[in-house]
């Protein structure tokens, strides 16, 4: 018998503290596995953001900064320009990254920053106990929206990969899922290709990876991986929306 | 003799399921004993159907199982 799947080197051996079949948990193993498969675990850098991510500092086994709220694109950028040699990654919610980080991510993208933020979209605000963010389905019953999301009083969600693909900056952006299996391989290959883009020093690298809130959501974790294919997928379509080394024919 | 082997660290298990659901074979269930932080671990209930996909694995949020398989050249 031989091992063929166990904890990759880049995860401590701390106890997450997400709620049962958060797909967080499965989001941080991808980015490790991809941490460690490029074997930069040495040099890599880590920015938490705030939400439910804020803990990632704890979670990663690499080197970890922690930002202020949505500013981790920016903090991103300083260490990155200061430390050029080492490779630097954001973890960043939708509430942090779609609403109070706003700037900072557009700002950095069109700087076309050599670093690679990974973006998790749950549609919600999952830390505060579930709130509206600027990512909930129109009709998506919140704490802040219970009868649920309407175009005349909230808008519409903010999709973020279509957004940033109309900068000239960007040099990858991609969405995935995590609602099986076979998605969640098709992640770990797009977070491989962000940090191999900033390898080569290509410029800005995004994944936005689709997430559940099954807690928030109300729902067990396996119906909310249900519900997010059903639902969030085809109102967020997966995809490379920019890949520049595509266009290099590499 | 099975091909794969689930190797369960109860401690790390949330109980939601999500391996239970992923594996084609039946392999994992909810168990009976509850671990520290008061979840029943998942379990295999019929570990000579494992085949060591790995695809339990692969959808488990907290790393929960390790995975071995028979190497190919021992068959």
């Amino acid at each position: 018998m031989q091992t063929v799947f166990q904890k990759p080197e880049a995860l401590t051996d701390v106890a997450m503290h997400y709620c049962p079949g958060c797909t967080h948990g499965i989001i941080h193993r991808l980015v490790a596995e991809a941490i460690d498969s490029l074997g930069i675990r040495e040099q890599a850098i880590g920015i938490a953001s705030v939400g439910c991510s804020v803990f990632a500092y704890d979670y990663f086994n690499c080197d970890m900064q922690q930002a202020a709220h949505g500013r981790a694109p920016a903090v991103a950028t300083g260490v990155k320009r200061v430390r050029p040699e080492n490779i630097v990654f954001t973890y960043q919610g939708d509430g942090d990254l779609a609403s109070i980080g706003m700037a900072e991510i557009v700002h950095a993208a069109a700087r076309s920053e050599n670093i690679t933020v990974i973006f998790v979209n749950n549609a919600i605000y999952g830390m505060t106990s579930g709130q509206m963010a600027p990512t909930t389905l129109l009709g998506q019953k919140t704490a802040t929206s219970p009868r649920g999301r309407t175009v005349e009083e909230m808008g519409y969600p903010i999709k973020m990969c279509e957004l940033l693909a109309t900068l000239e900056g960007p040099a990858y952006l991609s969405r995935v899922s995590t609602h099986d299996s076979r998605h969640v391989l098709q992640a770990g290959r797009a977070i491989k290709k962000a940090f191999e883009v900033q390898q080569q020093k290509k410029g800005f690298a995004m994944v936005e990876v689709l997430s559940t809130c099954s807690v928030n959501w109300g729902m067990t974790p396996v119906n909310a991986l249900q519900w997010m294919e059903e639902n969030m997928v085809p109102y967020y379509p997966l995809g490379v929306y920019r890949d520049v080394t595509a266009k290099e024919g590499n | 003799m099975p091909r794969g082997e689930v190797i369960v660290n109860s401690e790390l298990c949330k109980e939601c399921s999500l391996c239970v659901a992923a594996c084609p074979h039946g392999v994992l269930g909810i168990g009976k004993a509850i671990n520290s932080k008061g979840y029943h671990s998942v379990e295999a209930v019929a570990p000579e159907k494992c085949t060591g996909c790995t695809l339990c694995a692969v959808m488990c949020p907290d790393v929960v199982l390790t995975i071995k398989r028979r190497s190919p050249e021992r068959k």
